[in-house]
C-alpha cells in the first residue's frame, strides 16, 4: 500500500508514452504536437521530482526548475513562430512546412 | 487505535490520493492528444498539470507545485488557449491520418511504456534510491522548507544557471516579440530614432538666391 518511487516513476513512464503517441497520431496538427512535447516535459519533470525527493537530494527539483523555463521559453518561441507561419500561408498544416526552406 | 493504526490510515490516505491524482493526470494526457476540439485538448492540458501539480505536493515538492501551477496553467496553457482560438483552421482536415497512425504509435507506445517500467522498477527497486522508502523535499536538513532548501542551492551552487535560464527566457521574449510584431502598411508611424538622428545637415538646405529669382527646386 506504500507509495514509493517505482509509482511515481510508472506515472511518468506513462505520461511521456502518452506525449509520443500523441506526436504520432498527430501528425498534421502542429498545436497537439506543441502539447505533446509539453506532456514529455512533464513527465520528464515528475522523473526528477521524484528521485530528487527519494534521494533526499534537493538538486534535482533545481533541475527540473530549469526545465520548466526552457519548456515555457519553447511555447512562446513555438507559437509565435506557429503565428506568423499562419499569417504567411493561412493554414497550419505540417505537412506544407516544407515549403518554407528557400 | 494506536499510533500503528494511525500510520495505516495516513498510508492509505496517501494512496488513495496518489492513484486519483495519477488516473486524472494520465487520463487527462491521453484526452489531450485524442480529443477532436483543440480547445478541450488544452482544456485537458490545464486539467494534466494541476493534478501534476498535486503528484508533487504529495511528494513534498510544494514550491515545484506552485510553479507548474503559475507557469504551466498561468502562462504556457493560456498562451495555447490563446493561439488556438486566434488560429482560424479547420481542425478536421488536420484529423486525417488520426486512424492510420493509430496502429504504429500505439506499437511504439506500447514498446516505450514496457521498457520504461522495466527500467524503472529495475532503478526503484536496486537504484541508489531503493534505501530511501520516505520522500524527503527539502534534502535531508534539519526543519527546513522545501521552498527554502531549493533556494539555498539555486542563489549558491547554482546561482550562474539560474541567470543563464534568465538569459534563455529573455531571448525567448525577444524571439517571441520580433516575430510576431508586425508594421501594417500605409499607416504613418512616429520613427523615434530617425528624429533623434535629424541634424542641420540634413533637416534643411541652404540655397544661394539671386536676386529676383524664385527657386525652381
Amino acid at each position: 500500500m506504500t507509495i514509493g518511487l517505482a509509482h511515481y516513476l510508472a506515472v511518468a513512464a506513462i505520461l511521456f508514452t502518452i506525449g509520443v503517441f500523441g506526436i504520432f497520431v498527430n501528425r498534421k496538427n502542429i498545436i497537439i504536437i506543441l502539447m505533446s512535447v509539453e506532456l514529455i516535459l512533464l513527465a520528464v519533470n515528475i522523473n526528477l521530482v521524484a528521485f530528487s525527493v527519494y534521494l533526499h537530494n534537493v538538486v534535482g527539483q533545481v533541475f527540473a526548475m530549469f526545465v520548466l523555463t526552457v519548456a515555457a521559453a519553447e511555447a512562446a518561441v513555438g507559437l509565435a513562430i506557429l503565428v506568423t507561419f499562419f499569417r504567411n500561408r493561412g493554414d497550419i498544416s505540417v505537412d506544407d512546412a516544407s515549403m518554407m526552406k528557400g | 487505535m494506536g499510533i500503528e493504526g494511525r500510520k495505516n490510515d495516513r498510508m492509505a490516505l496517501q494512496a488513495i490520493a496518489f492513484y486519483l491524482l495519477a488516473l486524472i493526470t494520465i487520463g487527462a494526457g491521453f484526452a489531450v492528444v485524442s480529443a477532436r476540439n483543440p480547445v478541450h485538448s488544452v482544456l485537458f492540458l490545464i486539467l494534466a498539470f494541476f493534478s501534476a501539480a498535486g503528484l508533487f505536493v504529495l511528494m513534498g515538492a510544494e514550491f515545484l507545485a506552485m510553479l507548474l501551477v503559475v507557469v504551466y496553467v498561468g502562462a504556457v496553457a493560456v498562451l495555447f488557449l490563446f493561439v488556438v482560438m486566434m488560429l482560424d483552421v479547420d481542425f478536421t482536415e488536420l484529423r486525417q491520418g488520426f486512424a492510420r497512425y493509430m496502429p504504429l504509435g500505439g506499437l511504439v507506445g506500447v514498446l516505450l511504456a514496457a521498457e520504461m517500467s522495466f527500467v524503472s522498477y529495475t532503478v526503484a527497486t536496486r537504484g541508489a534510491a531503493a534505501p530511501n522508502e520516505t520522500p524527503l523535499a527539502n534534502g535531508g536538513a534539519v526543519s527546513i522548507t522545501n521552498a527554502e532548501a531549493i533556494g539555498r542551492v539555486l542563489y549558491t551552487d547554482y546561482v550562474y544557471f539560474f541567470q543563464a535560464a534568465g538569459m534563455v527566457l529573455l531571448v525567448a521574449m525577444i524571439g517571441a516579440i520580433v516575430l510576431t510584431l508586425r508594421h501594417k502598411p500605409g499607416v504613418r508611424r512616429q520613427v523615434i530614432a530617425d528624429q533623434v538622428l535629424r541634424s542641420p545637415k540634413t533637416g534643411m538646405r541652404v540655397v544661394s538666391l539671386k536676386p529676383g529669382q524664385g527657386i525652381d527646386q
